[in-house]
């Protein structure tokens, strides 16, 4: 089956039962999705499929056939994505396992919606667990890139 | 936790769908829809399906239409697509209200509301508004279209009427034009399953409240209207009067789930609160 | 001249991970995959252990020749128990590993584990310490007397004659119930086995990687040269990591047995199931006061319940004996009298996980103070300003020395930032309106950056302590700093190279810090209680002073100027008051660069905090909501006050989900029902409030970065703030919530109990 994934196509061969999450990590060796938990609590292995942030645990590649797929490894180009420039300039993440996932929530959540307010941004991180930054760093992060994705 | 193996089927109509069901059933063969459920029991290899009929791209099964005073709503109509307004009355302003308290966006990208419905966890809230409003589903099998009563259609905790080859394909239900409401729900934590909610809708005439619907979910086994609530309600005036002993004959009818994080007294307390400030934001 | 310590700089780690091109163990490709079969029983006869044809299946019986993991204190008569890296004969716990199934994916792997056989007749368990320590409990262990592994006591002389002339006694008995660290990266480990040269390369999200790596060896009986650990990108460790996994132990067997590659990734279930727990302690404490308030003696019974086997290698005993050493915490109190135990049971292993015990002493000596405020009449600030240690060294009646520090000081800025007489104020308005508001403060000093002696006056098989770091300048003037610690979070390979950067004269960007890989960097212990930048930075520091006067000393020949004349900054070496100055770089070049090491290995110091938190009761739900929370600390000198704000941050929100949310449970037959992340409860951004941090810098002479350890003190203070925060927002209803996490439903059970 093909996946279409940050503009490219990779032609791989699983089982229906390999989860699009495994799918990225071992058959198209995208390593950047993690996985935290596997029943679709933590947010880890979000991705964007059809511009829509989902939890690439709970849909098996086979169900992506066909579908636009963004994953960590395509937010920069030669440059970081704002939203990576702002999680750096933050200290928005420690140990960067839980990173990937909110990433691409958050960029998903503000190209839908450019003018998410306060309130709304933190129900949609309020979605993906982290252990070592206690948010406030994520929020702030977010936040600062929203403002500047806004400007461009 | 990866799922045992399966056959993957992905219909592109209703018809196909149903035949697949109806063959692949019998022998352990379930409908996927958003996977939001059934995918994490899966992986914790509490379901075990043999085949997965994949339903997400059949387009007849997304969508909602208006009809008169009833909402159709297409079983495989993703949560998120009620976060504005799909309609007017009541109904109109509640659905977005209630799909934000289900679970988190990425969830509701993908999770549906025909998939809540025949899921059937207590704690839902489309469930719970379904029952409240006494909607409808309807579902297709070999032999034709079946339509269940939300009365009938919920028979356990994750059990429902739906014969094991039958197809949800739509919900059905009331506009409540100029109908006031109000929801509560208590969680944990914003976005977990609810242990107790309540959902009130009533319309006012000549200053009291008539045709009341007032229903709990997340406290027992189904979600359910509570009759004497409602009694108590209707051919009154909206106050805490009426409210309180809503309150009260919905306390002593209650039969209350219990976990090794909830008591019986604890869940009554909770369901006490919920209808308490559900009714108290049907003023606003 | 650009000083570097102190700034905010952004991490060089950052990159790539933001980029998804971290290397989690995870990642790694592998031919095989190993999963464990598990027992379904916390105890019981293993009867039958089969497998179906076809499938590579491995028990205790085939891995006759390892041996146990069985770490030593030899102190207060720790009792050695010993645990088989598969359960051979018995298990102890739900979760324990049985068996190890080879497949060439993880979902084969997990279709065989299924397939496996076995049978187990179950025994009689006991799952809390009451049981473990029953008349006729089962004695789990083999050659014990009865369940408990440790044990100690003491009272100083003046103890009886303090307590008797008291004013006041107050008594308080707090329950901190069973932790996890969920760390977002659960364990993983990927043995390569090189047939060319026999070594085995093993990856693994260890916290420890040379420990484990001779931990291993010794239990393997194999040459500790032919065994590599490698730990990469480790997604948090908390302390879950730092204790050896039995799991680690089979697949490096396995990969020798077999010659190949083989890779385990543990999954959730497993993870809140069989990786270390934590915590569950039980504390009785009473204070004995004289009229004015001030402590007169303290006397403390403590039971931890430690599970079904010794972490390796702070043994069984670190709960309770860390809890009966640490219990006084900031205060002066006078005598002390303390018994203290540990109790095997057939749940899962205790481990140390972040703060360790000292979120539990901590919540015992806050509500202690709380309630004896009350008692006597005082204000909960004031007690504490009357017996929090001011004087400096002080040594506790268990012979902990505290450094300079500023205990009094920091909680005074807490309170002025948290504007208490407002606070009350507003409570008032709230309490009319039917809304229960509530303040809580916690104050204490925490125990960082000790080194060996601290681990050798525990009696410790294992002494770690000391840090050596490698440091080369090469021809260039770039510099690579190899070291024994292990981040996997902390930033280390910024605040590391910030205090380099400062004592060479160049930028942090010029440096590189090594670590992780046994293969290229010295012996060392890894990252653990707060101790990395003490440690490892204290050696930096040494190292690169080393190689400062190597540089100056060249710099004054070149420059024919005195060598006390010569300053570095800014990449140069200038005459100081002159322009006339040498590029480093050079300075290198000419002498194809420099080398040297630091040893360190410090007595150990005292960082300090104090915390508020305000809270919001709904009596109507029983839910807590933490409205507001303060952090003053003084950890020393701030090397990266980013980096430092960013681990309170996370130890707030860890200590907040303590308070409120975050439970392992078990049935009363050892049954696990805590076992995916909807029933165990982690914080999200909704829970944790935005976290103001005062700081404040005391350099003492007992770290000579002058920085104190930071990795821990959230985790240690949050709690006990928000315990008493709801039961001063509780106060008209008269209960005392002593429990963590205070669910809903213990709120809800404690109002209806005072009804």
């Amino acid at each position: 089956m093909i996946l279409k994934i940050n503009g490219k196509t990779y032609e791989i061969e699983v089982e229906p039962r390999r989860t699009l999450a495994d799918a990225l990590r071992k058959d198209c060796r995208l390593t950047g999705t993690h996985i935290g938990c596997e029943h679709g609590v933590c947010g880890a292995c979000t991705v964007i499929v059809d511009n829509a942030a989902i939890r690439s645990c709970l849909m098996f590649a086979v169900q992506a056939e066909g579908s636009e797929i963004r994953t960590v490894e395509g937010l920069a180009g030669e440059h970081l994505h704002i939203m990576q420039q702002e999680f750096q300039n933050h200290h928005g993440l420690q140990c960067g396992f839980c990173t990937p996932g909110f990433l691409l929530l958050a960029v998903a959540a503000l190209e839908a919606e450019p003018d998410l307010s306060d309130a709304a941004l933190l129900d949609v991180l309020s979605s993906n667990l982290c252990r070592c930054t206690g948010y406030q760093n994520i929020i702030a992060a977010v936040s600062a890139a929203a403002r500047r994705m806004k400007e461009r | 936790m990866k799922p045992c193996d399966f056959i993957y089927h992905r219909p592109d109509t209703i018809a196909a769908a149903v035949a697949l069901l109806a063959e692949f059933a019998p022998a352990g063969g379930r409908i996927l829809a958003g996977g939001q459920s059934l995918v994490p029991m899966m992986a914790y290899r509490m379901a075990q399906p043999s085949h997965l009929i994949d339903i997400t791209r059949i387009a007849a099964l997304s969508g909602v239409q208006v009809t008169g005073q009833t909402l159709r709503i297409g079983a495989a109509t993703p949560h998120r697509h009620f976060a504005k307004p799909v309609c007017g009355g009541a109904l109109g302003e509640m659905l977005p209200h209630i799909a934000a308290h289900i679970a988190h966006a990425p969830i509701r990208n993908r999770g549906t509301f025909g998939g809540s419905l025949a899921n059937a966890d207590p704690a839902s809230e489309w469930c719970t508004l379904l029952a409240t409003l006494d909607g409808s589903v309807e579902a297709a099998i070999r032999t034709g279209t079946r339509h269940i009563p939300a009365a009938d259609f919920f028979t356990g905790v994750m059990a429902t009427a739906l014969p094991e080859d039958a197809l949800l394909t739509a919900a059905f239900l009331p506009i409540l034009q100029d109908y006031r409401w109000g929801f509560y729900e208590i969680s944990r934590r914003a976005g977990d399953y609810a242990m107790a909610m309540c959902l009130a809708a009533y319309r006012l005439q000549d200053g009291v409240m008539t045709d009341a619907h007032l229903g709990i979910g997340g406290a027992e086994a189904t979600p359910r209207r509570l009759p004497h609530a409602e009694s108590a309600l209707n051919g009154q005036p909206p106050g805490e009067t009426a409210f309180n002993r809503a309150t009260d004959a919905a306390s002593a009818s209650l039969d209350p789930m219990t976990d090794h994080t909830m008591t019986a007294d604890f869940r009554r307390h909770l369901v006490r609160t919920a209808i308490t400030r559900a009714l108290a934001g049907s003023r606003a | 001249m650009t000083i570097w310590t102190g700034q905010r700089i952004t991490r060089f780690e950052d990159e790539n991970l933001l980029r998804g091109n971290g290397n989690f163990t995870a990642d790694l490709p592998s031919p095989l995959y190993l999963r464990f079969v598990r027992s379904p029983f916390a105890a019981g006869k293993i009867e039958r252990c089969t497998a179906p044809a076809g499938v590579t299946m491995f028990t205790a019986a085939d891995l006759d020749g390892v041996k146990p993991i069985q770490p030593m204190i030899r102190k207060f008569g720790y009792i050695p128990i010993l645990q088989h890296v598969l359960a051979r004969d018995v298990v102890r716990y739900t979760g324990e590993p049985v068996a190890a199934v080879i497949a060439n994916s993880e979902e084969q792997a997990e279709d065989f584990a299924d397939s496996v056989v076995l049978d187990i007749s179950p025994a009689q368990v006991s799952v809390t310490a009451a049981e473990g320590l029953a008349a006729h409990a089962p004695v789990i262990h083999p050659g014990m007397d009865s369940n408990i592994v440790v044990q100690t006591a003491m009272t100083t002389p003046d103890h009886a004659a303090a307590t008797a002339q008291a004013a006041h006694h107050v008594t308080t008995k707090i329950r901190s119930r069973r932790q996890s660290a969920l760390p977002m990266e659960t364990r993983a480990a990927h043995a390569a086995f090189d047939p060319a040269t026999g070594r085995v390369t093993l990856t693994c999200t260890a916290q420890m990687p040379h420990l484990m790596r001779t931990a291993i060896a010794a239990l393997l009986g194999m040459d500790e040269a032919d065994l590599r650990v490698i730990a990469p990108d480790v997604g948090g460790g908390f302390g879950q990591k730092m204790s050896l996994a039995a799991e680690y132990v089979v697949l490096v067997w396995a990969a020798r047995k077999l010659r190949a590659t083989i890779a385990w990734v543990e999954d959730r279930r497993e993870n809140l199931m069989a990786s270390f727990h934590s915590r569950d302690i039980e504390i009785e404490v009473t204070g004995a006061f004289d009229a004015t308030g001030k402590f007169l003696a303290l006397t403390a019974d403590i039971t931890a319940n430690v599970g079904a086997y010794a972490p390796y290698p702070n043994t069984a005993a670190v709960e309770p004996l860390m809890s009966f050493t640490e219990l006084p915490g900031p205060y002066d109190i006078g005598a002390y009298a303390c018994t203290a135990r540990g109790v095997i049971t057939n749940t899962c292993v205790s481990a140390p996980y972040r703060g360790v015990a000292r979120p539990a002493i901590t919540l015992a000596m806050e509500r202690l103070m709380d309630r004896a405020a009350e008692q006597i009449g005082l204000d909960p600030a004031e007690i504490r300003r009357r017996n929090l240690v001011h004087k400096f060294p002080h040594t506790t009646p268990t012979g902990l020395v505290y450094d300079d520090a500023s205990y009094i000081a920091t909680m005074e800025a807490a309170l002025r930032a948290a504007d208490v007489p407002a606070f009350r104020a507003r409570q008032r308005a709230a309490r009319a309106a039917g809304r229960h508001l509530g303040l809580g403060i916690s104050t204490f000093c925490e125990r960082t950056g000790y080194g060996s002696a601290a681990f050798a006056a525990r009696g410790m098989d294992v002494q770690p302590g000391w840090e050596n770091v490698d440091m080369r300048m090469d021809s260039h003037g770039f510099v690579t700093a190899r070291i024994g610690a292990s981040p996997h979070g902390q930033g280390l390979r910024t605040t590391l190279a910030q205090i380099i950067a400062d004592t060479l004269g160049i930028a942090p960007s010029q440096i590189q810090i090594v670590h992780g890989d046994t293969d290229d960097t010295p012996y060392g212990w890894g990252t653990f209680a707060s101790r990395s930048l003490v440690i490892s930075g204290g050696a930096s520091l040494i190292a690169a002073r080393k190689i400062r006067g190597k540089i100056i000393d060249e710099a004054a020949d070149i420059l024919e100027a005195a060598a006390v004349d010569i300053e570095l900054g800014d990449g140069l070496a200038r005459i100081a008051g002159t322009d006339r100055h040498i590029p480093i770089a050079d300075i290198a070049a000419a002498r194809n660069g420099f080398a040297d090491d630091g040893f360190y290995d410090p007595l150990g110091t005292f960082s300090n905090a104090t915390h508020i938190a305000v809270v919001e009761v709904d009596t109507g739900t029983c839910k807590v909501r933490v409205e507001q929370f303060i952090v003053a600390e003084d950890a020393g000198r701030l090397i990266n006050p980013m980096i430092v704000d960013g681990q309170i941050h996370g130890g707030v929100a860890q200590g907040i989900a303590n308070a409120l949310l975050e439970e392992i449970v078990y049935d009363e037959s050892g049954n696990i029902l805590t076992i995916s992340l909807a029933d165990f409860l982690a914080p999200t951004a909704h829970e944790i409030p935005p976290i103001r941090i005062l700081h404040r810098e005391t350099i003492s002479d007992a770290t000579i970065t002058g920085a104190k350890g930071i990795g821990e003190g959230g985790t240690i203070g949050a709690p006990a703030a928000v315990l008493n925060a709801i039961n001063d927002a509780l106060k008209p209803f008269n209960v005392e919530i002593n429990e963590m996490p205070a669910t809903p439903a213990r709120i809800f059970a404690a109002l209806q109990a005072a009804r």
